[in-house]
């Protein structure tokens, strides 16, 4: 502070820890410390609804989850439909927002537009695609099969369920990707665009040596905020699969809510609970440093 | 002069071709919710009916909608009050102290799956004979809120000059009447950005209130998810409930559009 004052009193003194500590508290009490109670939890093998006290049996319930085909199985298709989403999002919202950075009549408007979806309802949506999607009177059967194609079971089947769902958050979270690459680029200083041009350089060189370097950084965050988004993907696929058909789209949010909510096993959910979060916490941390070696 | 209207038009065509399949379904659940189900489940599928509105009819009288937008609102809006109330304090200390450790604790807050809180909070909102009330709805709501209003209302408040502070400082304001008389009244922006996307966030939520409400405090979300869960699903109220739910975040989107954008966009774009 540039300001010293003679005298302050006890709240202006200490104002840093005082203004945080209500938000700070809150946020120990409401998260770190539940996180810390489902850690616990992932040692015992408490089961809600077997009546017996819970006991501590330490590794067990890990052995138990891993030896698990279910959970291997969703543990990979949380990697499959995270990367499906992400890279489709990255490509396109990429596409979209070189398209749009440029001033025309109608841009707001455009821009307007792709913020919708990012602000609905994810149950809601699920369930207008669960529509589209429906074997008999949806219409992207209807549409397949105007262009001569085959009729396709969409969620209804386990080697289309996953794409399916992906092709959803596609919709609803690529226009943030663009959004946030088009500020990303509106931000970029015009000079060495126009010594490139000077020098006669293709678009498409400007492309690979000039954009996609400097908008990197932006990239890169948006990137990992939504590869951790996407791991954690319930709302739309609990809406319109419920991890169905069978397992065939649990991924490991789904199923350890189920674990939690609809068999009680709280052990072994909480163990699958410690994956989920150490894969987050993973990519988090990746953020954090990403930010700090970027930023110098 | 003709290769540049040709230009014109197919760059026309290019943003058409981003703009409708956003659009797509949106414009496809507002007609559904007018038809009736015979037209709804007509092959091949009706662009022309004729219009009815029994479907909002049916929404509205038979399944008690009123009650859960109710729910709804009694929630984001008490979720977001109070996390204005601790974050803005909070914020404003972690942008003028540099507390980027505290920044990242509570942005951790946003990033961690929220069922790892879920689980242990339904153990003891039991326990404490909590399930189905405002309190706990609330409580676990303002986890989403107070991430995203501390997030963006530090970024905001670094963005105030200091000197603002420090000339009220000067004239011998404490530096809380300062935070209190001079920061907030020229935050407006930044408040209205972080409210709106912390509202429509909070509206959203499915999965706290999916385990945490039962029939008295049952949000909008879990309304329309149990629509679905009878053998057959009537389409046509479906449809209308999902455009009542995401009516409200539409239209908060339309008005406070330029701040919407800036707030979804602000934590990457910093680097």
């Amino acid at each position: 502070m540039a300001i010293k004052r003679p005298k302050g009193s006890f709240l202006e003194k200490n104002l840093h820890i005082i203004f945080p500590l209500p938000a700070v508290v809150f946020v120990i009490v409401m998260m770190l410390f539940p996180v810390l109670y489902t850690l616990f939890l992932s040692f015992t093998n408490w089961n809600l609804t077997s009546g017996m006290p819970l006991s501590i049996v330490f590794l067990k319930s890990y052995q138990k989850v891993l030896r698990e085909p279910r959970f291997i199985a969703a543990l990979g298709r949380t990697f499959s439909f995270t990367a499906l989403a992400v890279a489709v999002e990255t490509i396109l919202g990429m596409i979209v927002a070189l398209i749009l950075n440029r001033e025309f009549r109608g841009k707001g408007f455009t821009k307007l537009i792709m913020l919708l979806p990012l602000v609905s309802t994810p149950v809601a949506i699920g369930i207008v695609f669960n529509l589209f999607y429906d074997p008999t009177i949806g219409l992207a059967n209807f549409v397949l099969i105007r262009f001569g194609l085959p009729r396709q079971a969409w969620t209804g089947s386990a080697a289309t369920v996953i794409p399916s769902l992906a092709i959803v958050d596609i919709w609803q979270w690529t226009p943030m990707i663009a959004l946030i690459l088009l500020s990303g680029l509106a931000s970029l200083s015009s000079e060495p665009y126009e010594s490139a041009r000077v020098d006669g350089a293709s678009e498409w060189q400007i492309f690979w040596r000039i954009t996609l370097p400097m908008v990197t950084p932006t990239l890169l965050t948006a990137l990992i905020l939504r590869t951790i988004d996407a791991l954690k993907t319930f709302d739309i696929i609990y809406a319109m699969t419920g991890g169905g058909p069978g397992y065939a789209s649990e991924t490991l949010n789904v199923m350890a809510f189920k674990y939690s909510f609809e068999y009680f096993r709280m052990g072994q959910a909480s163990v699958i609970l410690v994956f989920l979060f150490m894969l987050v916490l993973f990519m988090s941390l990746l953020i954090v440093r990403m930010r700090k070696s970027l930023e110098l | 002069m003709r290769a540049a209207l040709i230009r014109k038009i197919l760059f026309f065509l290019v943003i058409l071709a981003i703009v409708v399949p956003v659009l797509f379904p949106f414009l496809w659940m507002l007609t559904s919710s007018f038809k009736t189900q015979v037209d709804i489940v007509a092959w091949p599928p009706r662009l022309v009916f004729s219009p009815t509105l029994q479907n909002y009819e049916r929404v509205f009288r038979e399944q008690n909608f009123l009650k859960y937008f109710t729910n709804s609102s009694i929630i984001g809006i008490s979720a977001v009050s109070l996390s204005l109330l601790m974050g803005l304090p909070a914020a404003y200390s972690i942008a003028r102290y540099k507390q980027k450790r505290l920044s990242m604790f509570i942005l951790i807050a946003r990033l961690m799956p929220g069922i790892s809180f879920l689980m242990p909070w339904y153990i003891i909102f039991s326990r404490l004979k909590l399930m189905d009330s405002y309190i706990a709805l609330i409580l676990s709501h303002m986890l989403i809120t107070l991430p995203i209003i501390v997030w963006i209302m530090s970024s905001y408040f670094e963005t105030i000059p200091i000197e603002m502070e420090e000339s009220a400082m000067v004239d011998g304001a404490t530096r809380q009447r300062a935070f209190l008389s001079v920061v907030l009244p020229i935050a407006g922006p930044g408040i209205v950005t972080s409210v709106t996307l912390a509202f429509i966030f909070s509206w959203n939520n499915f999965m706290f209130s999916q385990v945490l409400s039962m029939e008295r405090t049952r949000t909008l979300p879990i309304a329309i998810y149990n629509f679905v869960s009878y053998a057959e699903v009537d389409w046509g109220a479906v449809m209308a409930a999902a455009v009542a739910i995401m009516a409200p975040a539409i239209i908060l989107t339309m008005i406070f559009q330029k701040y919407v954008v800036k707030g979804l966009t602000m934590g990457a774009v910093k680097g």
